[in-house]
């Protein structure tokens, strides 16, 4: 049976332009179905399967297994601390849970650092769906689920835009979403915004970011190697380069998932906004990779910074917000992968947001007759996206390549 | 109520209560207010008014303005 899949076509999600003219075919009954105030869930499960499978086919068979497998196992972890938290809410049971529930995907990064290739219990995805399980056991033990039904569960871990890639819903807001069926003025609102996306996504994904892509960075990065194992102002180029590339690729992708979303009626957060005019650090995170950076800042930094202050781990506050800024963001660092050019961005951007902090304290103090102009809001802007461009170039591995020739 | 919100903002940021005067306005869009700040708050309001309010329960949307906060608050009371 796994030779007949193998041998299918394989179709990554919004890879070319011939997927989305079978996935609004495919959503266009949907569509139909939500504008006459009607959500067809069966056949949403059946289209979802279908794309699902056409991901993960072919040669991706593996893939597949691993993640029926994946899915299985959080929503066993999940569904029975519900039932647990029912009745109990001991600490240490709800701290072992979320350590089963990110098992998986510490296994999954740290094995291609420890012996040299990828695990086979990873698939594509699998560290956007860790967020959404662990995210729903740790609400759930704040009393904020109040309802987990596993078959919604499921469709949430697995909801076909978004999981590949994200943007990372939460399950209280997406199982709000699909409890209901907006009415007719405001589907038909949503399909204008979904359009207006589509088309921008298009825009970023496969004309603006062709040339970032598959002209200019590539060209810029054989330059730069060509030059030796140092560095140069093709370096620099590099940087630049791709941290336009990720934006357009990622903010593109990200587009093409909240549109299809709202196509289907749920409205999967945003990802991206205009991130690369930030005035300083803590609001590009507010723009950029929203969805991830404002788990990280729920989940982890306001966790963190809630228990420390009330069991007085810390002192002086300062102190506290430094740590917790590191922690956040080396975790995160560590999210990407267990490589040293990852965690060192991970490590830049703490370090940014405790500088951040204490200059906004400096200023506070010292520089009361500074007015916030045009002028000063530019500089901001202008040294805060040079410090973004040069912590990506940490994180594009492209350094590691130059120095070490490895990947 | 309000005055006494901007007041335990206003120690939260290490702002001016003043700057919160405007009880409608949106104090995290404006960047009155980060998240670590956040957490002060919502441990002052805990210890103010004897309300629990754990951080997954707080959806920003739904805490935005001083005059929102007052209403959770009275809601948190009557639960």
């Amino acid at each position: 049976m796994v030779n007949w899949i193998s041998s299918l076509p394989n179709m990554s999600a919004y890879g070319t332009p011939t997927y989305f003219i079978y996935l609004l075919i495919a959503i266009l009954p949907l569509g139909i179905g939500l504008y006459f105030g009607k959500r067809f869930s069966w056949y949403e499960a059946l289209i979802s399967l279908v794309f699902l499978f056409l991901m993960f086919d072919g040669s991706n068979t593996t893939q597949m297994l691993s993640l029926i497998v994946y899915v299985i196992y959080q929503t066993c972890l999940v569904m029975w601390y519900y039932h647990y938290r029912q009745q109990k809410n001991a600490s240490g049971v709800f701290y072992l849970l979320v350590f089963l529930s990110l098992l998986p995907i510490i296994i999954v990064k740290f094995t291609p650092a420890m012996v040299g290739h990828n695990s086979l219990l990873g698939f594509l995805g699998i560290s956007y769906l860790t967020f959404r399980a662990a995210g729903t056991i740790i609400e759930t033990r704040d009393g904020a689920v109040k309802e987990l039904n596993w078959w919604k569960f499921i469709r949430f871990m697995v909801f076909m835009p978004t999981i590949t890639s994200g943007p990372i819903d939460r399950y209280r807001r997406f199982s709000k979403d699909y409890r209901q069926v907006p009415s007719r003025e405001k589907y038909l609102q949503l399909v204008e915004k979904g359009i207006k996306y589509l088309f921008i996504g298009f825009l970023y994904k496969f004309i603006i970011d062709y040339f970032f892509a598959q002209r200019w960075l590539p060209f810029a990065e054989r330059m730069a190697l060509s030059q030796g194992h140092h560095l140069s102002w093709w370096v620099v180029a590099v940087a630049y380069l791709y941290s336009c590339d990720l934006y357009f690729d990622f903010a593109g992708y990200s587009l093409f998932a909240v549109a299809i979303s709202y196509f289907m009626g749920v409205e999967t957060p945003m990802n991206f906004n205009l991130p690369f005019l930030s005035k300083n650090i803590k609001e590009f995170w507010n723009r950029w990779h929203m969805s991830l950076s404002f788990w990280f800042r729920d989940y982890i930094f306001m966790r963190f910074v809630f228990t420390a202050t009330k069991k007085h781990w810390f002192k002086n506050r300062n102190v506290l917000s430094s740590v917790a800024y590191m922690i956040n963001m080396i975790t995160m660092g560590f999210w990407h992968g267990v490589t040293w050019y990852y965690i060192l961005y991970g490590c830049l951007h703490g370090l940014a947001l405790v500088v951040d902090d204490a200059w906004l304290r400096y200023k506070r103090k010292n520089l009361k007759g500074l007015k916030s102009t045009a002028l000063t809001q530019n500089v901001a802007r202008f040294i805060t996206f040079n410090f973004v461009v040069f912590s990506f170039l940490i994180f594009s591995g492209f350094l590691n390549t130059l120095f070490f020739g490895g990947h | 109520m309000q005055e006494k919100i901007e007041q335990l903002l206003a120690d939260a940021t290490g702002r001016d209560a003043s700057d919160f005067s405007d009880t409608s306005e949106d104090i995290f869009a404006n960047g009155l207010i980060d998240s670590m700040a956040t957490v002060s708050f919502l441990l002052s309001l805990q210890d103010e008014y004897g309300i629990q309010v754990p951080v997954s329960e707080f959806d920003r949307s739904q805490w935005s303005t001083v005059d929102k906060i007052a209403e959770r608050v009275k809601e948190l009371q009557n639960d």
